[in-house]
């Protein structure tokens, strides 16, 4: 392959992506707070500790089953702090917007951040617009970035994992990427899949005194848990996850359009769950408190980790056994 | 979805465990491991994605042989369409195949460069991307099997009453049985029975493989997509070869009739002859491949825009061949995983999701 | 995919699941709202036998039902 040039597989969230941030990204930035490539970072300042990230969205197209990309601009900043164990508080909001856009969708959008934000409880205390001329973006694109206080008592990372720990999913997965699917190849999905775009801020804070006990959390986005978790494994070698699949959570509607376009959905994005990993003790007790919340209604054990060295494995519905690789090259650009 | 359960019952699945281990012990008993292909890119995907291989015992072989459009696809077509993409053309296709590597480099890089590329899902948005006002002068890579070849046939069909001028395909067309003789004929491949395609056996039909269980002896099953239907397929060839028989069994009579789809295969007849076809790894293969009639003239983009598609040149080293004639596992190849993985892909069974060094990759290792 | 509403072009509409698609149906003879089809690429390349499909489910059914019985 040609190097020098981005491709498309590049912003695919697979290999390549990890690669591009690796070897462009890292060798300049990745001493301090950037430094093995967090959701979000842990700074200090004047002895308080803070959560701070930044994401910018270029979903197409910009309205989908379940939302838009207002909201979904502002639960991806909240969750990324939330995963990292922070409380979301303000958030700054840039626009780059193509000659041409109707004011009236601007407007929507708008009306859906401000309606997001209130929900998640956080300000939009700063912002940006930026026009540039007919051609030279598609539409809209967003820009969020998001400050949170760090929560006490989480301590992640993959070094903590150990076997017997339990991987939780909050409920079902895929929902986001196949609505948009969907919606981009003009599929009728009405009434039956919709994004499960959300805050899942109140699934963190539900922890509480639970912290200590959670080894890893992060919302399974762009390529998908399958990504997530062979990242969370990382460069351990000493241990695995196995998953079950009579035990994943997905819906019924993403499941249909998965058989129709083809797509393994566990290399599909969410935009509104959680994956979290604890100790066996903290499992039920954490479940019991997710589906107490309507967003962890569908909150499932769905695997363990395991001494099968940095693998993941799943144990087929049918009894077999398969690698969970990440997704490679371009199964769905501009998903978020 | 309910009814897709009905499909993957895991304890049907044991009880064919069981069976499948019965039927191969007889005929270890014999001294015999048998090997079986499966011919199909969706089957080489579900057998991965279910972990099927894990069903079989150690005497019986399961590899894929030449199922994946875009595996057999030679380098010399992605040349074509790299040409046509320099001359300024838009080139719409199926997405796998903008990351083949041609001798020259990939669509996808083609398109980093400033190539207009625009992948589909259904060849009709491309004929739709045609006829827009204003549009541009859009080629779209016609490659498949019979399944994909009479979407196509309707699609050109449709083109040809609708007027279009500013459309055409860039044909690399195949047909399934004439590869399966050869690899028949082929005492190194050493294939014992076929798992045969589902959705191209619904087009053809069952009857389509009778000559080849007849001349050559090797048992053919047609199989579903599901996994228990992928585990009763192979069940059924091990028995066959156990009981020494070879026959024609479908087991997809859901889907597949023995004469197929006749109105689809007169769709065909209508807008395509049969024609030589260069396949990626078994060379050109006479009647093996089909191309747009004479009639149809301007809608086929080598006629059309002058270009001409010839042999490629594999790249060094890379062993798909071999790989698509079941000869290796794609892990026997010196760059599986190392030069060739699927970021980097070196050979084009490394490039389709379908493929099965993709597959191997991406399930198995 | 279930065919639920017919067009006046050779196209249709077909479900799965409660998620529809648009469906090209001029290379499957007499298709009919209620029908069950194969698409493959936005085409739909054959119907689907009930009553095989049936036949099949219940094949299935009655293997998984021995293998929990414990023996054959």
């Amino acid at each position: 392959m040609v190097e020098g040039k981005i491709l498309l597989a590049h912003g695919g969230g697979g290999r390549l992506s990890r690669e591009l941030v690796e070897r462009h990204v890292g060798p300049r930035f990745a001493a301090g707070p950037l430094e093995g490539f967090p959701d979000a970072a842990r700074v200090s300042v004047g002895g308080a500790s803070l959560v701070f990230t930044t994401d910018s969205f270029v979903v197409s197209p910009r309205r989908f089953p379940g939302g838009d990309i207002g909201c979904l601009a502002v639960h991806g900043t909240v969750n990324d702090i939330a995963v990292s164990g922070g409380r979301p508080r303000w958030l700054s909001l840039a626009l780059i917007c193509e000659e041409g856009l109707p004011l009236a969708e601007l407007d929507d959008v708008l009306d859906s951040v401000a309606a997001a934000a209130a929900r998640c409880g956080v300000a939009i205390a700063t912002g940006d617009t930026k026009v540039v001329a007919r051609g030279q973006c598609d539409g809209l694109y967003v820009n969020t970035a998001g400050v949170g206080e760090a929560l006490p008592g989480f301590e992640m990372g993959a070094a903590k994992l150990r076997p017997g720990d339990v991987v939780l999913a909050s409920g079902d997965l895929g929902d986001h990427g196949m609505a948009v699917m969907a919606a981009r190849a003009g599929m009728n999905v009405e009434g039956r899949l919709a994004s499960d775009t959300g805050p899942v801020h109140r699934l963190v804070l539900a922890l509480d005194e639970l912290a200590p006990a959670v080894r890893f959390m992060r919302d399974p986005t762009r390529g998908g848990a399958a990504s997530v978790l062979n990242e969370m494994l990382g460069d351990r070698d000493d241990i695995g996850i196995v998953l079950r699949e009579r035990d994943l959570p997905f819906s019924e509607g993403a499941r249909a359009v998965a058989e129709v376009v083809g797509a393994d959905l566990l290399h599909v994005a969410s935009e509104g769950r959680v994956l979290l990993v604890c100790a066996p003790d903290a499992a039920a007790v954490i479940l019991d408190r997710w589906r107490a919340l309507p967003e962890g209604a569908g909150a499932r054990a769905i695997g363990e980790v395991t001494r099968d060295r940095g693998r993941v494995v799943l144990e087929t519905a049918i009894g077999g056994r398969r690698l969970v690789d990440v997704p490679q090259g371009e199964l769905l650009p501009r998903i978020c | 979805m309910k009814y897709l359960d009905g499909f993957r019952d895991p304890d049907a699945a044991r009880f064919l465990r069981r069976r499948i281990e019965a039927a191969a012990g007889r005929l270890a008993r014999a001294g015999r491991s048998v090997r079986l292909m499966e011919v199909c890119g969706t089957h080489t995907m579900a057998i991965a994605r279910h972990g099927i291989r894990d069903f079989l015992p150690d005497n019986v072989f399961l590899c894929s042989g030449p199922g994946c459009p875009v595996c057999v696809t030679d380098a010399g077509y992605i040349d074509a369409a790299l040409e046509l993409a320099r001359r300024g053309v838009t080139i719409a296709t199926f997405g796998d195949l903008v990351r083949v590597p041609g001798s020259t480099g990939t669509l996808a890089e083609a398109r980093a460069e400033g190539a207009r590329v625009v992948v589909c899902y259904s060849p009709a948005e491309a004929l739709a991307l045609a006829r827009e006002p204003g549009a541009p002068e859009v080629v779209f890579l016609a490659v498949g099997f019979e399944t994909t070849v009479a979407p196509l046939a309707a699609l050109l069909r449709s083109a040809v009453a609708a007027g279009a001028t500013r459309f055409s395909m860039l044909a690399a067309l195949k047909t399934v049985p004439r590869a399966l003789a050869v690899l028949a004929e082929d005492p190194e491949v050493g294939v014992n029975g076929f798992l045969c395609p589902a959705h191209v056996s619904a087009v053809i039909g069952a009857a389509a493989y009778e000559p080849l269980a007849e001349r050559y002896g090797i048992p053919c099953t047609i199989a579903g997509f599901e996994p228990l239907d992928i585990l009763l397929g192979l069940l059924d060839l091990i028995e066959q070869l156990a009981d020494g028989r070879a026959c024609v069994v479908n087991q997809y009579a859901r889907v597949v009739r023995r004469e197929g789809n006749r109105k689809a295969q007169a769709a065909i007849a209508e807008m395509f002859e049969p024609a030589d076809a260069a396949w990626r790894g078994l060379g050109v293969i006479p009647g093996s491949g089909l191309a747009i009639r004479e009639p149809f003239a301007a809608f086929d983009a080598e006629r059309r825009h002058g270009v001409a598609v010839r042999p490629g040149r594999p790249a060094p080293g890379c062993r798909c061949g071999d790989v698509l004639k079941g000869k290796i596992l794609p892990d026997a190849c010196p760059m599986f995983g190392g030069a060739c993985t699927p970021e980097h892909p070196v050979g084009p069974c490394m490039v389709s999701g379908e493929g099965s060094c993709a597959a191997h990759h991406k399930y198995a290792r | 995919m279930k065919i639920v509403s017919l067009g006046t072009d050779g196209t249709g509409v077909a479900e799965v699941s409660g998620t529809r698609y648009d469906v090209q149906l001029g290379l499957v003879e007499d298709a009919a709202v209620g029908d069950y089809i194969i698409v493959h690429a936005g085409y739909a390349i054959e119907k689907l036998d009930c009553a095989e499909a049936e036949e099949r489910l219940a094949l299935f059914a009655e293997m998984a039902r021995r293998e929990r019985g414990g023996s054959e």
